[in-house]
């Protein structure tokens, strides 16, 4: 996977619509009308949005010439995840460390009642 | 739910990268743990073969700090930059550059810290600003990778060796 690609990726997820186009079409493949029908947004702005998804490698076109369906591309979607999880991989433990170093200063914040008060 | 499980990490946009995690304890005990030079040693380590030689912090708005680690072989990591907010304990934020002897340069960061605390567990949130896309793409790539990396990398083994001391 290059920069370039999780690039394309990143940028095409920043925008709600084109995430949620994405979603409807994890659910398998549509036309452009069926797309552009739950938002109320014109029809040449959902193309502008297929365009830019298309453009980073996320979704392609469907053998039917007529209604030229979209399909979604999982394999960047999957890079990017990937990505993300070695994000967390790298800050994780950094954090685990903080969890228990938090354990340790609030376990002396509330010592055990001295001993000598049982005697 | 475990805390680890909290952990979250989103690119709202273009030029930032936020990330968020819940700690078990309370806004106080955390801003301390993550300010404070002494317990900052205690848990921003470094991976096996590194020691963090150097972790200074003019808690000042205008002052620097300068967190160094040493690794194999003479190998130099550094983290500088300038704190811009000190709003105790709630809210921090300072430029962030990282500086490796012998690697690319790597840009600036603005890194904003917040804590919220709910029920006696703290939420906190960072936010990493660049001043574009790709700078961010790569920071992300490249610093993320080899200064982050060796920040936090295999620390895991530094908890389990941690965790085995203690008992």
């Amino acid at each position: 996977m290059t920069d370039q690609q999780l690039s394309a990726t990143f940028a095409a997820l920043a925008d709600p619509t084109r995430r949620a186009i994405l979603a409807r079409l994890a659910q398998g493949e549509a036309s452009v009308n069926e797309l552009a029908e739950p938002f109320h947004i014109s029809q040449p702005a959902i193309s502008r949005h297929l365009k830019v998804l298309e453009r980073a490698g996320l979704i392609a076109r469907g053998r039917d010439a007529q209604k030229r369906p979209r399909t979604i591309v999982p394999q960047p979607l999957a890079d990017a995840s990937a990505w993300l999880e070695r994000y967390r991989e790298i800050w994780e433990p950094g954090f685990q460390r903080l969890d228990n170093l938090l354990k340790d200063l609030q376990s002396q914040e509330q010592p055990d009642a001295p001993r000598r008060a049982d005697s | 739910m475990t805390v680890s499980e909290t952990f979250k990490l989103s690119l709202p946009d273009d030029t930032h990268i936020v990330v968020s995690r819940e700690f078990d304890a309370p806004r106080d005990l955390v801003w301390q743990a993550m300010t404070s030079s002494d317990l900052i040693r205690r848990w921003v380590a470094g991976p096996p073969g590194w020691e963090m030689t150097i972790c200074e912090d003019d808690r000042r708005v205008g002052g620097e700090f300068h967190w160094a680690w040493t690794g194999p072989d003479g190998m130099q990591l550094a983290m500088r930059g300038v704190n811009r907010e000190i709003v105790p304990p709630q809210r921090g934020s300072r430029t962030e550059r990282f500086e490796m002897v012998g690697g690319p340069p790597m840009g600036e960061q603005l890194a904003t810290l917040v804590l919220v605390e709910q029920g006696g567990r703290t939420h906190m949130t960072i936010t990493l600003e660049y001043d574009s896309k790709a700078a961010r793409d790569g920071a992300a790539a490249s610093g993320m990778e080899h200064g982050m990396s060796a920040n936090y990398a295999r620390l895991d083994e530094l908890l389990a060796q941690a965790g085995s001391g203690s008992k």
